[in-house]
């Protein structure tokens, strides 16, 4: 690296020639991080904890609904966050992030989506109901899509950028309206099982599956997050001359790899 | 094993495996494809940015500093 305004604090790693490199060497790591997690994740939830009392063992299904549904409200306030940060101090990696977590964000989104009505169909008889919950994170999955169709559709990289910044930021008045919509409504999804102010009101080794499947799906948005913003990194910086050099690299690499380069 | 009888009690889910594995299943499902096609991204935008530099020449893009690419529309 020649670059003289290289500095020894974390902000060198919001250049995009620094950030890369770093980004390639975390994944792996967050990759395997995941893969545990999950493995003792799922022992818990499947051979520790006890079958419910009330609901028998469809509840089981706990173990990744409640996950997933913190997941995609959290990606997409983590997205609102980079797009502040990208509108306010005009720094070309923000928007990216913000991009490249937007389809984790969709995944766990309609996972949370998708369980949930598994899980209502034989607890409230119901796939489906328009309770406030049940809407506002519906409308998450479509705040999600429009944001990915309009960064796409947009063929100025500038542009798209800051239209999917005022969507993320906007839509970011939905993720509290879901949070708090079991409080302010009459709904039929049951309130937080857990929260920071009071004893949670389930079985400690449920609590426990369920807390360790959250840090898995966090280890691996991180890990798949960073696996895609580097090729789009690419692809942003692409007339510079440190990707060139790795382009050239990667060339050679999967020539001597056997694949048409 | 704690908490099931047998293996096919576990598979059953109390009669709830339809739900329980509806789930599972899809999760990893939509996780595997998702892996796919980040990795398949990573390739094709190697690929088609090497192809991009060697066709228009190595300080092509200084010229133009942010412009967009026509060529790079058309490929898949």
């Amino acid at each position: 690296m020649t670059n003289p305004e290289r500095g020894r604090s974390l902000l060198r790693f919001a250049a995009p020639q620094n950030f890369y490199p770093l980004a390639g060497r975390l994944a792996p790591w967050f990759a395997a991080i995941a893969v545990l997690l999950t493995a003792i994740g799922l022992w818990i939830g499947f051979f520790v904890a006890p079958t419910d009392a009330t609901q028998g063992q469809v509840y089981r299904v706990i173990f990744i609904h409640v996950p997933a549904a913190w997941m995609s409200m959290f990606i997409y306030l983590v997205m609102a966050f980079w797009s502040a940060v990208g509108l306010i101090m005009n720094t070309r990696l923000s928007f990216v992030m913000s991009q490249a977590l937007a389809p984790t964000g969709a995944m766990f989104c309609f996972v949370a989506l998708w369980t949930g009505a598994l899980w209502g169909k034989p607890t409230w008889g119901a796939y489906w109901v328009w309770d406030a919950r049940l809407t506002s994170q519906l409308l998450l999955l479509f705040l999600y899509f429009g944001f990915i169709a309009l960064t796409r559709a947009i063929e100025d990289p500038r542009r798209a950028d800051r239209a999917g910044a005022i969507i993320a930021l906007v839509g970011a008045v939905n993720v509290p309206i879901i949070y708090f919509s079991v409080q302010w409504w009459n709904t039929l999804h049951q309130g937080a099982s857990v929260s920071l102010t009071k004893a949670p009101s389930m079985a400690t080794t449920m609590l426990a599956g369920m807390l360790v499947m959250a840090f898995a799906s966090w280890a691996y948005t991180l890990a798949v997050v960073l696996w895609r913003v580097r090729p789009m990194i690419l692809e942003r910086e692409r007339h510079t001359e440190w990707v060139g050099t790795e382009l050239e690299r990667a060339g050679k690499l999967s020539q001597t790899a056997g694949g048409r380069a | 094993m704690q908490q099931w009888e047998s293996w096919s009690a576990f598979w059953d889910m109390g009669g709830a495996a339809f739900f329980v594995w509806g789930s599972y299943g899809l999760t990893f499902a939509l996780i595997a494809l998702e892996l796919v096609l980040v990795f398949q991204r990573r390739k094709d935008t190697t690929r088609r940015l090497l192809r991009w530099r060697r066709a228009v020449g190595k300080d092509a893009g200084k010229r133009n500093g942010e412009g967009t690419m026509p060529a790079m529309e058309s490929e898949t």
